[in-house]
């Protein structure tokens, strides 16, 4: 349970627009509907979705709840397949090899290579097993505030299209620019002032 | 409003003029503006980092980076006097008797990594779990709080008419004073 741990790293969105429905019956629902699946596909090289905080490896919103207080809790997971780039080249060369002995020919046309280069991708995926990474959601809905815990660019990515697809409500990211825009009352005249000043010049 | 990504890059400076301004009101020991949300009086040091970054005209950068519990800042004065920016900086934060966070931040997103947060009583069964949850959303949100009230703290500043003769003035005179 990294929220719970000890040391976090954390980055925070504003989440534009609101539900017509109740909130409670729409964020649950989005939540199943795009929980991670339960059983890992063989040939998908990334499977992300949602699972609960309390349980990251079995995605079962109706056990375990997504509501702590006035918040909501819960998790994505991404589980991702990696190939090592040398596995793939030594597979090739063997499969080269084992095709040029029973064609009898000395090559292998371009179209061959890459059929070989996907079939053997197919069945390393196949045997490869998944690595999950799994990345906790806090979600203030009332006051539009929510905090990815990770850092990391592509989840990050991953995540605001995620959320977007579940959910219908798009998270901005919150850095200087948008911390202006969205969590601030500064009147249309200031943040001109502001937009236009020029960086600091502590130099001589 | 602007795109995201164009925004981020034209306005990263504001978050990096912040990280400055912070390391000034800290090191000349000014005080901080009341902050509704932390109930008690907020007191800021500088952690065991500070990183300043600064563009040398064409696309690369020269970076400082100072690390150490106890590490001299003075390679970071002599850094802005040439024109570089604090890009990221750990920071201790206090507030009341008990309560001390501590998180490295940076100035273009804001991000922070290796949060800490005052330590909290473990859960003995599932029930706990919801009190530890909410204690750690109430830390979590009071340092952002925090982060944001001195962000336009500092925007109302460097906005108002006398910055370039009152505040920048300082600021420039703590660089060459150090």
């Amino acid at each position: 349970m990294g929220f719970l741990s000890n040391t976090h790293s954390l980055s925070r969105y504003h989440i534009e627009g609101e539900f017509d429905g109740s909130t409670m019956e729409e964020v649950r629902n989005g939540l199943i509907q795009n929980a991670i699946p339960k059983l890992e596909s063989d040939y998908e090289e990334l499977t992300m979705g949602w699972t609960p905080f309390e349980s990251p490896y079995d995605p079962d919103f109706e056990r375990f709840s997504c509501i702590f207080g006035t918040y909501f809790l819960f998790s994505m997971r991404i589980d991702k397949k990696s190939i090592p780039a040398k596995l793939v080249q030594k597979q090739m060369a063997i499969e080269i090899e084992k095709r040029k002995e029973t064609s009898g020919r000395d090559f292998v046309s371009k179209n061959e290579k890459s059929e070989i280069k996907e079939m053997i991708l197919d069945v390393l995926l196949s045997k490869m097993p998944a690595i999950p990474s799994v990345y906790d959601v806090l979600w203030d809905y009332e006051n539009k505030n929510l905090f990815l815990f990770s850092t990391q660019k592509a989840a990050n990515e991953l995540f605001e299209t995620l959320f977007l697809k579940s959910f219908g409500l798009k998270a901005i990211r919150l850095f200087p620019y948008t911390i202006v825009e969205k969590k601030s009352d500064i009147k249309e005249t200031v943040k001109d002032r502001i937009y236009t000043l020029s960086p600091l010049k502590l130099a001589r | 409003m602007l795109d995201i990504a164009t925004a981020y890059n034209k306005y990263q400076y504001l978050g990096n003029d912040f990280l400055t301004w912070i390391w000034f009101m800290i090191e000349t020991d000014q005080p901080l503006p009341e902050i509704p949300v932390a109930g008690e009086a907020i007191r800021l040091e500088v952690g065991n980092s500070l990183v300043l970054e600064n563009s040398l005209g064409d696309k690369s950068k020269e970076r400082v980076t100072i690390k150490g519990d106890q590490a001299g800042l003075e390679e970071g004065a002599t850094a802005l006097k040439k024109g570089a920016k604090v890009t990221e900086m750990n920071l201790i934060m206090k507030c009341g008797e008990e309560e001390e966070y501590k998180f490295t931040i940076k100035g273009e997103s804001f991000n922070l990594t290796g949060f800490k947060t005052p330590s909290m009583a473990r859960a003995e069964n599932e029930d706990e779990i919801e009190g530890m949850v909410l204690e750690k959303a109430y830390f979590i949100f009071k340092v952002t709080q925090v982060i944001d009230t001195l962000f336009l703290k500092f925007l109302e500043t460097c906005s108002a008419d006398d910055w370039k003769t009152g505040g920048l003035q300082q600021m420039r005179e703590w660089v060459y004073r150090y």
